[in-house]
């Protein structure tokens, strides 16, 4: 299983002036659930139509399974798209559309429908294959796309904001069914997300793109804990960045370091655990915001600046952190959360 | 707020708005009307005319009921030829339409740069404001002997068509074809473009891609223009006088009864009627009126 479904070397894409991808090497791991993380606009769509065929790159080399694909044609390709809108063929029952693949490549009818049964079993959609996709909701679309992607059983599945038009509580379910599917079929999974929570959830590795090249490749707890550029952390998670003279005066060095709010106590101002390895300053409370699980504190420090904490609920209510609005704290984490990001400038 | 002052309108409003129904009426009476005295009437009339006879020396209409018209129309082989020959026509001036408008549809809804398409319809549809007459006439004379068609046709040893059955379905063909190429256009535009990319995803080559996804969801289209150019077709009787030579249609018949016998042309009348009835019945089926 150690084997690369994918290799991207030197691509580039460009569209008249405008570059979507501005030189990308990336590797994706065979049997790998791999998200492709950036905002809109940061070439990550255009990677995912590279991969596909759908698009040829100005410059560089797509090569699956260790064979160079760069000038084929989709069709050519042993990889399957679940579309951002599903793109299901309307005029199509469901099961018709989950057998296109097998259709085309000639399988009998018979075999046909027994596998596409099988795959709406897999998405847990026994029993709707005599629909159409237009009697379906939104969740089930999202489930027959990927029944109709997984049905062929492609080397490499390409899911392009698959959760994107889902609510909250039917994403959160399909980023664990996504997961066990990847598991149960051991096909490679490249995902593209804007959504850091999802690339979080789902992810072997993560590539985080920024206009159209990769700043950091990673696990989710490299990505999040050891974040490589200033851009992924602050895009990853939420975070605080420490330059110039607030470096020096809270962390006591030179450079950029990143603190996680998560990671910083709200304590009163006069306690001090007075321990070396923790790092503390004082400040005074600008802002609550009560999140219902946690409570988010915006703290104006004493020498400028300002720093975000989070703190869990555990016993406090929302009267309670109210209260703390214009109190005086003091913040502490302990030394090894203050990260270093490397900067390029 | 400055109290409403209720001025004889604004009371005729309110009083229309709490009676919807007297409302609906108001609205549909001057089209219903139209509707139910001018068409249908005239076609009543013409059921019914079809049921009479004329004197055959003073060509006067006899008001007496008769099926006699009908076993006419059905037992001289002649008419049964006409009718045979109408329908044919306007059967292959809607297939060769279909055939024709599907790549130049194609190529204006999704080939062509978007910026130029709307222009491109624009192309399509201005024939339909040059005068039938002069259009037909065009073709009169491209077909003529030595004309255009001859001329470049004899380079490959061939000549043109000359006037006759295949010059009419020719330029029938030339009338009714923006009818079929502007839902074949609207549908081509419609179609989103990532059906096309999941087809070539899921394996599918452009041949595939076509007769799987393509022509499934544009084929009610085809069916909704076919009804202008197969009724449009069967109804004419102008373009075939004048590039058909001794061709006749239905209409022609209709158009030498007119005078000497009224109730006879009624009854060839009322076979396109039917005809295009039971046309749309099939059509239906395909639920393609409702893309209409």
């Amino acid at each position: 299983m150690e084997g690369s479904a994918i290799r991207l070397s030197g691509l580039r894409k460009s569209f008249g002036e405008t570059t979507a991808v501005a030189g990308v090497d990336l590797e994706i791991r065979d049997g790998e659930f791999f998200s492709v993380l950036g905002p809109s606009g940061s070439g990550k769509t255009t990677v995912l139509r590279l991969i596909a065929g759908f698009e040829t790159p100005t410059e560089g080399r797509v090569e699956l399974a260790g064979q160079e694909v760069t000038g084929l044609a989709p069709f050519e390709r042993d990889v399957h798209t679940v579309f951002q809108d599903y793109a299901l063929f309307p005029h199509m029952s469901v099961e018709q559309n989950v057998a296109y693949a097998l259709k085309v490549r000639g399988v009998p009818k018979a075999e046909r429908l027994v596998r596409a049964r099988k795959a709406l079993g897999e998405v847990r959609l026994e029993g709707f294959g005599r629909r159409r996709p237009a009697q379906l909701s939104g969740g089930q679309r999202q489930r027959v796309a990927l029944a109709r992607a997984l049905v062929g059983r492609p080397r490499v599945l390409l899911l392009d904001e698959p959760l994107g038009a889902l609510d909250l509580k039917l994403r959160e379910q399909m980023q664990v069914e996504l997961k066990a599917l990847q598991r149960d079929v051991g096909i490679t999974f490249v995902l593209v997300t804007h959504d850091q929570q999802e690339a979080l959830t789902m992810s072997d590795r993560i590539a985080v793109f920024h206009r159209g090249r990769i700043e950091q490749v990673g696990t989710p707890a490299e990505i999040y804990e050891r974040p490589a550029t200033p851009f992924v952390a602050s895009f990853v998670g939420t975070s605080n960045l420490l330059d110039g003279d607030i470096a020096r005066r809270i962390v006591g060095a030179q450079g950029t370091f990143s603190v996680r709010p998560e990671k910083i106590r709200v304590l009163k101002e006069s306690a001090d655990s007075g321990e070396p390895e923790h790092a503390g300053v004082t400040g005074t409370v600008a802002e609550v915001v009560y999140l219902g699980d946690a409570t988010r504190f915006l703290v104006d420090l004493d020498g400028g600046g300002r720093l975000t904490a989070l703190q869990q609920n555990l016993e406090t209510s929302s009267e309670d952190v109210a209260a703390y609005r214009g109190a005086r704290v003091r913040l502490q984490w302990h030394r090894r959360h203050a990260v270093a990001v490397p900067t390029t400038d | 707020m400055a109290p409403q002052t209720r001025t004889v309108s604004t009371r005729t409003a309110g009083a229309l708005h709490r009676r919807p129904r007297l409302r609906l009426a108001l609205l549909l009476a001057a089209p219903l009307l139209w509707l139910a005295v001018l068409y249908l009437g005239s076609l009543t009339v013409l059921f019914v005319s079809a049921f009479w006879t004329t004197n055959s020396f003073t060509s006067e209409v006899v008001k007496v009921w008769s099926t006699d018209n009908f076993r006419e129309l059905f037992t001289t082989p002649v008419y049964r030829q006409v009718i045979l020959r109408s329908v044919g026509v306007a059967l292959a001036v809607t297939v060769l339409c279909a055939v024709i408008a599907f790549p130049v549809a194609f190529w204006t809804a999704r080939v062509a740069r978007p910026r130029w398409r709307p222009l491109l319809v624009v192309a399509i549809l201005t024939p339909l404001w040059a005068s039938y007459l002069v259009k037909v006439y065009a073709w009169r004379l491209i077909l003529s002997e030595g004309g255009l068609a001859d001329w470049m046709l004899r380079p490959f040893g061939l000549s043109g068509p000359g006037y006759g059955l295949t010059a009419a379905v020719l330029t029938l063909t030339y009338l009714w074809l923006p009818y079929m190429i502007l839902p074949v256009h609207t549908a081509l535009e419609q179609l989103p473009a990532n059906l096309f990319d999941a087809s070539a995803d899921l394996g599918a080559r452009a041949g595939r891609t076509f007769r799987s996804v393509v022509l499934p969801m544009v084929l009610p289209s085809v069916a909704a223009g076919s009804v202008f150019t197969f009724s449009l077709s069967l109804g004419d009787y102008i373009t075939v006088q004048i590039v058909g030579g001794k061709t006749q249609l239905i209409g022609n018949l209709v158009y030498s009864n007119i005078e000497l016998n009224l109730p006879m042309a009624a009854a060839l009348g009322t076979v396109p009627v039917v005809v295009i009835v039971l046309y749309l019945l099939a059509v239906r089926r395909t639920g393609a009126l409702s893309s209409l």
